[in-house]
């Protein structure tokens, strides 16, 4: 079995006085891919901002290989450089174009020898089929193809971890295809990640692993077949049912 | 600490001079504001119109009374009235005409901001619903119009007592004015009144235009 | 309309005009310089002088230029703060300025989606480079048309410094028209005048704006 990679231990998040997270322990090892699923408002898109210290913490830790992400800490940028996030939406920067979107954190953050990042960003622009978009600004763009844009952004760092927060959430549906098998790809490769979604069908395609996470707290934490088909918890069977329409007539 | 002059202030009716002459310059902001607000609802309507001879003429009007400094304007209105056209007219008459064709200006476009910022999706949806084109304008247009409207123009009072002060400079009588002959007066006796004095009509306009500002911006946070 | 008391008097104008623009251009350079400041002391919420900074924006707003003046060039002479009568138009127009250009860049900075902050610090950039490269940029271009507004506000403003007998075309104007009784004359040459100066940065202004509006980034 694999290295753990993160390490969330009670963490305990709550905005002005309620709790949204109210203690959350979970391992991910290197290689695997976690779905994360639950009602809206569950919290499970700010376990991902809490993961990615975006949001400060009234309790617990996170760890990734074995190093402490603490929002307000010096090392924070040092740390989010190894992980990869892309939101729901609207998170490519307008005033620059593709190419530029991507190469800004190599470049800036990391001081990469440009002429090796762009070739890499266009190895990848080609590998989710956007090789002739790179000069293309955000506004151009359909939303599964800034969606696919944020995502090479994200490889771009070289992240060990990728976070993915609803991002098909705000697309037409035929757009949601493009972006999904983008991730499976990404699953394929062996890329460690965490994402958060709607998508039944696809969580079960993609997870090792499924949390299913209820008032802020993990209710189950399950292999996907196990999951969809036999969850332990009412909770989790009133969830599921959710996505089950019987014929009217 | 020198004496800065505020003992002048309460000397004789000095402060109640003050106040007189803040109000010569609120009256006058009111009637223009009075006068400006139907003419610019009616300038803005005019100004959605089609037609290109009004779409031309509102157009410069506006233009020329918004690039202009309020200031030439009432320099024009006061010194060619009584010296060119030989009409003898007050420089408070001529401080209303110019605040008026200046507001009118300024609600005219407010006006036509607001009217055409109304999606067009509104008016469909009302159609939708059977209303009629005067039941649509009553019940959905209008509405929403005057929301985005009353703050402006709220914010347009304050714009214009501010452009009162102006009117001192075509001889009006007004709360500058009256400083100005209060500090004169009480040269020998008072030597420092000017900082007190200025100060105090500094305060006052502040007291005036603050709270406009303040009822301005809640409205419009209350109504985004 | 006589053309050579227009040609005779010309010259006046200029020196006025060039005075006008001269003490316009450096208040509002000071203003832009002031406006930054007091958005970021807004925008990072720094303690004291946030509170500073709040005070001054709603004196500046609320109250005219004119009465602004009078208090620096007559008032503050008297508690020992004297100065000539150019610097005291520069020194008014910055304290008015500043206040509008504030709010511009303010609003700006506001407008600007809080997700576009987070990618640039999930992508492991500190915060000051997140504010350059990413915040910023967009922030000045959501507020140029505000700005460009705020300029050609103060250059109208600029018309009130005949009170503290600045020679500017105000004071021209009104000097011609009690001499002569040119008032014709007089007042074509100070609408011409503030045209000249008024009329470039009000057509780049709807230029730039139609721009910002319909095209945005990359068109």
């Amino acid at each position: 079995m694999a290295e753990v990679l993160l390490k969330v231990k009670d963490l305990v998040k709550q905005f002005d006085g309620s709790t949204v997270l109210d203690g959350i322990s979970f391992d991910v090892r290197r290689g695997e891919v976690i779905v994360v699923v639950g009602s809206s408002g569950c919290g499970k898109s700010t376990l991902l901002r809490c993961i990615n210290a975006l949001e400060p913490i009234q309790g617990g830790s996170v760890e990734l290989g074995g190093e402490p992400v603490v929002h307000g800490s010096k090392n924070l940028a040092k740390m989010r450089q190894q992980i990869g996030m892309v939101f729901q939406s609207y998170d490519l920067f307008p005033h620059m174009n593709v190419i530029d979107n991507i190469l800004l954190a190599p470049l800036k953050v990391q001081k990469r020898n440009k002429s090796e990042v762009r070739a890499e960003a266009m190895e990848l622009l080609k590998r989710v089929g956007l090789e002739d978009r790179a000069e293309s600004y955000p506004r151009q763009l359909s939303g599964g193809q800034k969606q696919r844009v944020a995502i090479v952004r994200a490889l771009c760092m070289h992240p060990v971890l990728l976070l993915f927060d609803e991002v098909t959430a705000a697309l037409d549906p035929e757009m949601v295809r493009e972006v999904l098998d983008v991730m499976l790809d990404l699953a394929g490769q062996g890329r460690t990640m965490i994402i958060v979604t709607h998508e039944m069908q696809f969580a079960r395609a993609i997870a090792d692993r499924v949390l299913f996470i209820d008032n802020g707290k993990i209710v189950e934490d399950t292999d996907p077949d196990t999951f969809f088909e036999n969850p332990k918890s009412d909770r989790a069977k009133q969830f599921l049912n959710i996505f089950n329409f019987e014929r009217s007539k | 600490m020198p004496d800065l002059g505020l003992d002048v202030l309460f000397k004789g009716k000095n402060m109640l001079r003050l106040l007189g002459g803040l109000w010569v310059a609120v009256r006058i902001s009111l009637i223009s504001v009075a006068l400006s607000i139907p003419l610019g609802i009616l300038l803005g309507i005019v100004m959605t119109f089609k037609n290109p001879i009004t779409k031309t003429v509102t157009r410069i009007y506006l233009e020329f009374i918004r690039i202009m400094p309020q200031l030439v304007l009432l320099f024009i209105v006061f010194f060619s009235s009584t010296r060119t056209l030989g009409w003898d007219i007050s420089g408070e008459l001529a401080s209303v005409i110019v605040f008026t064709a200046w507001g009118t200006a300024e609600m005219g476009d407010l006006v036509r901001g607001a009217l055409i910022s109304i999606p067009k999706h509104q008016y469909e949806s009302a159609s939708a619903l059977a209303l009629s084109p005067s039941q649509t304008y009553f019940y959905i247009i209008i509405p929403q119009t005057v929301r985005r409207l009353i703050p402006l123009s709220i914010n347009l009072v304050t714009r214009m007592i501010k452009t009162t002060s102006l009117i001192l400079m075509i001889g009006v009588v007004e709360v500058l004015k009256v400083a100005q002959q209060i500090i004169e007066a009480n040269r020998m006796s008072s030597p420092n009144a000017a900082f007190g004095i200025y100060l105090v009509v500094l305060i006052m306009y502040f007291m005036i235009c603050w709270p406009i500002s303040m009822l301005a911006r809640y409205l419009e946070k209350k109504w985004r | 309309m006589n053309w050579d008391f227009i040609l005779k008097y010309l010259p006046l104008y200029e020196t006025a005009a060039l005075l006008t623009v001269k003490i316009g251009l450096i208040g509002i350079a000071l203003s832009i310089a002031v406006g930054f400041l007091c958005a970021a002391v807004l925008y990072f919420k720094v303690p004291v002088l946030r509170q500073i900074v709040i005070v001054y924006i709603e004196v500046s707003r609320n109250t005219p230029l004119l009465i602004q003046l009078f208090f620096i060039y007559y008032a503050l002479p008297k508690v020992g703060i004297g100065m000539s009568a150019q610097l005291c138009g520069i020194i008014g127009l910055a304290f008015l300025g500043g206040s509008y250009m504030a709010e511009a860049f303010r609003s700006g900075l506001e407008a600007v989606e809080p997700i576009q902050a987070e990618s640039a610090l999930s992508l492991g950039m500190q915060r000051s480079q997140a504010l350059r490269y990413v915040v910023l940029p967009q922030a000045v271009s959501i507020s140029v048309p505000a700005f460009v507004a705020n300029i050609i506000f103060l250059l109208k403003e600029t018309s009130v410094f005949s009170a503290i007998s600045l020679m500017d075309l105000m004071f021209t104007a009104k000097d011609l028209i009690g001499q002569y009784y040119k008032t014709t004359e007089s007042l074509f040459l100070l609408v011409v005048f503030y045209l000249i100066i008024l009329l470039p940065v009000s057509i780049l202004g709807s230029y730039v704006e139609r721009r910002l509006r319909y095209a945005g980034f990359g068109s």
